[in-house]
């Protein structure tokens, strides 16, 4: 009896992902346009996707406004930038909160703690309003500037964790080791210490700049226009194409999902090649 | 220049969405501060809940002995991990406002909830005069969905994509939960006679919820956190109605350090509830 029981719900639950399947194949290509005919799209009434709207705005969602820095462009800068910067300051925030002097590690820790509890959104209003008002002289730089400044402190606290709990795997007979070899402090960390700690939390690092690449996404809250901006930028004053955001916004779901997929990607094969040099 | 006195002056600007809250403009202004926490809070709280059913649901699917099921359940995660979380709340946001009918022809989801561009009315507990309460059942009218409680599509958005979004990191948490469980546990609970539903209470959720509970409570906090993306959508959260005093009131560091120092709090207070647990919990002599 059980066993008819749960063949009869197998069977009913296959049949219902064969029904989902069907319904998103009839939408999404069956009875989709895939022009831009604004009046076959609004014929459709949402019973087909029109993907038209990916060519029509194609230059703003990937590009944003004509004559601005925004879109793909601006997403990929304000995420390799603010990586890059934020590696050697999570670094030394690592370090720092691991020293056994008091007067360094507790300010550290202070930071590190403060900015992990609140959100992005309230330290980039922080960059938007804030920083101009306490700005000690002339005029502050551009918001773009202090959008970056807040995405790197931010990623730099996040990333000075995931070290930490790397440099809490290695030995500490290694120091001692290296300072035996007569190597200084900063030579230990830099040639012994570092790169096992890293090597230990790689797939942790690879996370953390999946979740910065999708945060930058949020700097639209305070008015640039990267890749989800841009969308909103250009469909926002456009009553024509207005009724289709669900299509441009699949569509640049789909690009962040490459993006993010490529990164890890990226951490996969870093993974591997460290692990063959480790042979 | 810096003071808190300009919290007692009328707030000047209404507030779209108060919940079980009364707000107009004549209020003081940190009485909208309280309502904006309040609403943070109406919206985390049953996201909490739906992420983790969501959660649940997906870490069973992906060990599913069902291939389409457990593929379907990865490439959900997978997905919903990969596109950033203010993009699908604003997926879901126009998809309620986009595709929904209008509130004259409201979709009846079950008797007395009624789902529209205006949003999700439920029925709702009404209290008389003289302190008996009885429900209210909202009904369909000419032009509108009338009676019960009612939350808007904002709302309703919010709560989609924050629970869907955190539901997908939940099952990851879960499904590592479950498997540092060894698999030789349960079936030597199994020689010694347990039954399936004693294996899964007494020797793996227990044993589980070591690894379990401290992810969790770091993703309850993120979503927490995360809800304050309610700006981009005009849910008057904390932070939507604490950049609105922002802008009225110019007081920018009075009202950043409030916003700030709320969360903050509510950071403190979960790391020291997981602080607390995992004292209880941890394996005895470890530490």
């Amino acid at each position: 009896m059980s066993a008819l029981l749960h063949r009869a719900w197998r069977v009913s639950g296959l049949l219902l992902l064969a029904w989902m399947a069907w319904r998103l194949l009839d939408w999404g290509v069956l009875r989709a346009v895939f022009s831009a005919d604004a009046a076959a799209c609004q014929a459709l009434a949402h019973q087909g996707a029109c993907w038209g709207v990916v060519p029509e705005k194609i230059r703003w969602l990937l590009l944003g406004a004509p004559g601005e820095l925004g879109g793909l462009p601006l997403t990929l800068l304000l995420f390799a930038s603010s990586w890059l910067l934020s590696f050697p300051l999570g670094v030394a925030l690592a370090l720092a909160r691991r020293s056994e002097r008091r007067w360094l590690s507790w300010p550290v820790v202070a930071v590190i703690e403060g900015v992990r509890g609140v959100p992005l959104v309230t330290l980039l209003f922080m960059a938007a309003f804030l920083l101009p008002l306490i700005w000690p002289q002339g005029e502050a730089p551009a918001l773009l500037w202090r959008a970056g400044a807040v995405l790197t402190v931010f990623s730099a606290v996040y990333l000075a964790e995931i070290i930490r709990g790397g440099l809490q795997t290695v030995p500490g007979e290694q120091s001692e080791a290296a300072a035996t070899l007569g190597l200084g402090w900063w030579g230990t960390q830099r040639r012994i210490v570092l790169p096992q700690a890293l090597r230990a939390v790689l797939p942790a690092l690879t996370g953390h700049a999946i979740g910065l690449l999708k945060d930058t996404s949020l700097v639209m809250v305070i008015g640039l226009h990267e890749l989800t901006g841009g969308l909103s930028l250009s469909l926002g004053g456009d009553s024509t194409w207005r009724p289709f955001y669900f299509e441009a916004y699949l569509f640049v779901g789909a690009v962040y999902a490459l993006l993010c997929l490529a990164l890890s990607r990226l951490g996969l094969s870093l993974e591997r090649r460290w692990a063959q040099a480790e042979r | 220049m810096f003071g808190w006195d300009f919290l007692g002056q009328p707030a000047g600007f209404d507030i779209g969405e108060t919940g079980l809250m009364a707000f107009d403009a004549m209020q003081p202004l940190w009485s909208a501060f309280l309502v904006g926490l309040a609403n943070t809070l109406r919206v985390s709280f049953p996201a909490l809940l739906l992420a983790t059913a969501f959660g649940l649901l997906l870490a069973l699917g992906r060990r599913s002995s069902s291939p389409g099921v457990k593929q379907l359940a990865s490439f959900t995660i997978g997905s919903v991990r990969h596109v950033p979380l203010l993009l699908q709340l604003l997926i879901w946001y126009f998809l309620l406002i986009e595709w929904l009918p209008d509130s004259t022809q409201a979709i009846k989801l079950a008797p007395g909830v009624w789902l529209s561009k205006g949003g999700l009315a439920f029925p709702w507990l009404e209290w008389q005069a003289g302190g008996n309460a009885s429900w209210s059942w909202p009904e369909q009218d000419t032009f509108n969905v009338v009676g019960g409680a009612a939350v808007t599509p904002e709302f309703l958005a919010l709560m989609m994509a924050l629970s869907v979004y955190t539901g997908a990191f939940l099952a990851e948490v879960f499904r590592s939960g479950i498997e540092s469980v060894p698999a030789s546990l349960m079936e030597a609970a199994e020689t010694l006679g347990a039954t399936r539903w004693q294996q899964l209470t007494r020797v793996l959720i227990p044993q589980a919820l070591r690894t379990v509970v401290p992810a969790t409570t770091n993703q309850y906090l993120n979503l927490i956190k995360n809800s304050s993306l309610a700006v981009a959508v005009g849910y008057p959260d904390l932070v939507s109605v604490g950049g609105t005093a922002l802008n009225q009131s110019g007081r920018v560091v009075e009202c950043l350090g409030l916003i700030m120092g709320t969360y903050l709090l509510m950071s403190l207070l979960t790391s020291a509830f997981m602080n607390a647990f995992n004292a209880r919990h941890a394996l005895k002599g470890a530490t």
